[in-house]
């Protein structure tokens, strides 16, 4: 099947850096497709550039198997859902979401626009304007905005990062049914690795402009292919050349047996985290690690010599070293 | 320190306000002279049935308001244009039409309207004071409508094309709501700057052409006259009011 | 993106082009050329019109536009500071003290000038009053010297000194103030040493936008000063109605404009911000 979007050698210079370098990836159609990666890698720049609202220096843009790299962005069949949602202050929210209706000429405006406030369950506010919105209702009615015209792609720059924590979770299980429930490709920007990971059907790992890896959320956590994508998806104890995550990191008074690594540790400190502890500890060799104890298992008080180890298959190994 | 700085606030707020204060004032005097003996409107029933009078600020009022729209849309435009992307050389004219001397500018634009004539056959009339007013007023317009630009959130734009907006279609229905109250605010001080002008004005009008400015000079130079104070009055207070809607257009 | 920029540009260009660009570029072949026998201008090309310049009357003429600009940028300087430091620390009433300077100089420029003949002339007010108190027999001769011009100019031009000084000390974080203090200094010592440095951008804006005016001033040297009294600005204007010498009129321009050109680009080369 052909991909809905696809990126080929994709580059973008600005004096002084390369924003995006070279970047090739494809997105099957109804995928929730997440870019993952620090501010300044290029993620934010890659979707302007499909979005049309930047030029690529080279490479092309293919949507549904034809090339949009020299359309305009009110010639492409995608839109954005920008980081502040830029949403008209002049407009209602009906005027907002019907904006792109009456560009682009749609018959029965009414009917649709109604049908997508009934989506994002906003019906009731229409006549707000978005300065009498709250934070989630703007993002809400940002999506709607996008959605009504029924883009190929939507795309969509860190709409959760101007929400409070505990709306961001909210906003981020909805934003999941409602794409399942559209049916509607989504290409996700963010530097959250814990949204990307709990969203996606498929993450694009980004640095410096440049793609790490692309793979399923368990195979990117799991399989990282490079030490930069080990340590932006979570946290990582570099002991003599391998990795391995806390979680999979183990503490114990007696030495474990089996297919695992050993080290002999004293316990700087522990932590009481709700569902479990961290635990602190200084290797002999000096270095430091992080374990993740279970609540139910024994504690552990700083200042105690314990035994450090994790079983081999944990380890993660990099066959693409990037340092 | 600061009862001092406010002693000395008094004073400097009576400087600027006194001298046209105490003109209003006596343009209510009975009187003729300088010495107060009584209220009266005769002055201002006097200058309205000056047919001179009445012609010229018709004629000023032709001006601004012709001069007004084609250099508000003009300004507008440009400063549209110039915060997309700068140019030096924009900029640099810009700024040296704010600051060319009044006779300078008066002087060129005799010469240059002068030597065009060879080739047509106009005379100097309103439209060469409309055409001077235009010039001088561009760079106003543009300064006060790229102020506001430069706090309007370019990324409004963006999503607008994205929606499927043409570049036109996004400043129309986007950016140009927004930038309303600086374009009204403009075009009300390109009104007060084409109204007040003399010195360039006295310039390029022709016989048919005198403004109220041009009359009020010739008044004014000829000696006392409390029709001059009359007319004024109501020129201050008109273009105060103005003033204050620009004000609080720019402040929306 | 950049084709609507084009078009928005485009009668803007062409407009200044026409009604500014062009007259300045007239004007400098005029003052390279000769008076016409009826007033108009004739060929050969000469720069005969630019050493008229040094002539001692013209150079004279010159040298008192200076000297008054600089007086009246001085006194505009002293008496808008303390105005502008008064409407900075007014709190919530910036902005109405900061209208009350705004709002005259928006009115017409002609009828303040003509504010100040009403007051200075010998059957005038000030006169007027000073008579019937009894201080004195005879009018004072206060209109048309080089005073009643530059009263008029400060005047004319005080709030172009008071909104960027008031702009620059604005911005002044008051904590620094309170920091001076805290060091040991008196009010008028970090006045001097905190203040003033810190206005320097508002100062030198100010200095710039009342010295390019004045210098070239016209209307008030006509209606406020006397035959001994005018200035660079009357000179042109008399020749381009009375002497008839466009030329040397031009000349005369074209001189101006190279003071005020100077002054912008040395002072737009310094500021970073900008108005346009």
């Amino acid at each position: 099947m052909v991909p809905v979007l696809e990126l080929r050698g994709l580059s973008k210079r600005y004096p002084g850096h390369t924003a995006v370098d070279g970047i090739s990836l494809s997105i099957p159609r109804g995928a929730f497709y997440s870019l993952l990666g620090p501010s300044g890698c290029g993620k934010t720049t890659t979707l302007r550039l499909i979005a049309g609202l930047e030029a690529p220096d080279s490479g092309e843009i293919y949507l549904n198997g034809e090339s949009i790299s020299h359309l305009r962005p009110y010639e492409r069949n995608v839109n954005t859902v920008f980081q502040n949602y830029a949403l008209f202050p002049h407009l209602t929210v009906e005027g907002n979401i019907g904006f792109g209706l009456r560009h682009k000429r749609s018959d029965d405006i009414g009917r649709r626009v109604r049908e997508t406030l009934q989506l994002v369950q906003l019906e009731g506010k229409e006549n707000r304007y978005p300065s009498e919105l709250s934070g989630g209702e703007r993002q809400r009615a940002a999506l709607a905005r996008s959605l009504v015209l029924e883009p190929a792609v939507l795309l969509l720059d860190e709409p959760l990062a101007a929400l409070d924590q505990k709306l961001r979770k909210q906003m981020r299980a909805e934003l999941k049914s409602l794409q399942r429930r559209v049916d509607i490709t989504f290409l996700f920007v963010t530097h959250d690795q814990e949204e990307a990971l709990s969203l996606s059907d498929c993450i694009a790992v980004m640095n410096q402009g440049r793609i790490e890896q692309i793979g399923a959320p368990q195979e990117v956590y799991l399989r990282p292919r490079t030490r930069f994508v080990a340590g932006f998806l979570g946290a990582v104890n570099w002991i003599n050349g391998a990795g391995v995550r806390p979680e999979t990191t183990h503490i114990s008074r007696v030495i474990p047996e089996g297919d695992v690594r050993v080290c002999p540790a004293t316990v700087e400190s522990s932590v009481f985290l709700g569902n479990c502890f961290h635990v602190e500890a200084r290797l002999a060799t000096g270095i430091p690690v992080i374990a993740e104890v279970p609540r139910h298992d024994d504690t552990y008080e700083s200042g105690e010599s314990v035994h450090v180890w994790w079983r081999t298959s944990d380890e993660l190994t990099f066959e693409h070293e990037s340092e | 320190m600061k009862r001092l700085l406010a002693l000395y606030a008094v004073i400097a707020y009576a400087f600027l306000h006194l001298p046209l204060l105490i003109l209003t004032v006596f343009s209510f005097n009975a009187s003729r002279f300088t010495v107060w003996e009584g209220f009266s409107l005769d002055w201002y029933a006097a200058a309205v049935r000056d047919p001179q009078l009445v012609e010229a600020a018709f004629n000023s009022l032709v001006i601004a308001v012709v001069a007004t729209v084609i250099s508000t849309v003009i300004g507008t435009l440009c400063a549209y244009g110039l915060w997309k992307r700068g140019s030096r050389w924009f900029s640099g004219t810009l700024y040296l039409s704010l600051v060319t001397p009044e006779i300078v500018m008066g002087i060129s634009l005799l010469a240059f309207y002068q030597w065009l004539f060879r080739f047509f056959g106009a005379r100097l009339g309103m439209h060469t004071v409309i055409g001077a007013h235009v010039a001088f007023s561009i760079a106003f317009v543009v300064v006060v409508v790229i102020a506001r630009l430069r706090t309007f959130d370019a990324t409004l734009e963006e999503a607008a094309m994205d929606l499927g907006a043409t570049e036109w279609q996004a400043f129309r229905s986007v950016t140009l709501p927004a930038l309303a109250p600086a374009v009204g605010a403009s075009a009300l001080l390109a009104f007060t700057l084409s109204f007040d002008d003399y010195v360039i004005t006295s310039l390029v009008a022709g016989v048919d052409s005198e403004t109220l400015p041009m009359v009020i000079y010739a008044m004014a130079r000829r000696g006392a006259n409390p029709v001059v104070n009359a007319v004024s009055a109501f020129i201050v207070l008109g273009l105060t009011v103005l003033i204050l809607a620009a004000e609080k257009l720019r402040e929306t | 993106m950049t084709r609507l920029r084009l078009y928005f540009l485009t009668p803007a260009a062409l407009s200044l082009t026409l009604l500014f660009l062009a007259p300045l570029a007239i004007v400098l072949v005029y003052s390279l050329m000769n008076r016409g026998v009826w007033g108009g201008v004739e060929l050969p090309y000469t720069v005969e019109n630019y050493r008229r310049l040094l002539d001692p009357i013209y150079l004279g003429i010159l040298l008192r536009s200076f000297l008054m600009a600089g007086a009246a940028t001085l006194a505009c300087l002293l008496l808008g500071f303390p105005l502008a430091l008064f409407i900075a620390r007014a709190g919530k009433r910036q902005s109405l003290y900061l209208h009350l300077v705004i709002v005259p100089f928006w009115t017409s420029f002609l009828v303040r000038t003509y504010a100040w003949m009403f007051l200075l002339r010998d059957t005038g007010l000030v006169n007027t009053a000073l008579l019937a108190l009894g201080f004195i027999r005879e009018p004072l001769p206060l209109l048309y010297n080089s005073f009643a011009v530059l009263v008029g100019l400060v005047y004319g031009y005080l709030p172009f000194m008071v909104l960027p000084l008031y702009a620059t000390l604005a911005k002044i974080d008051r904590s620094l103030l309170e920091a001076a203090a805290d060091l040991g200094a008196r009010p008028w010592q970090s006045l001097r040493r905190v203040i003033v440095p810190l206005a320097a951008p508002g100062i030198r804006a100010g200095a710039v936008l009342v010295f390019i005016p004045c210098l070239g001033a016209y209307l008030t040297p006509d209606l406020l000063g006397g035959s001994k009294t005018i200035m660079i600005g009357n000179v042109i204007q008399n020749q381009f109605t009375s002497s008839r010498d466009w030329p040397f009129g031009s000349a005369v321009s074209l001189a101006v404009m190279a003071v005020v050109m100077a002054l912008l680009l040395g002072w737009l080369r310094r500021e970073k911000e900008r108005l346009l």
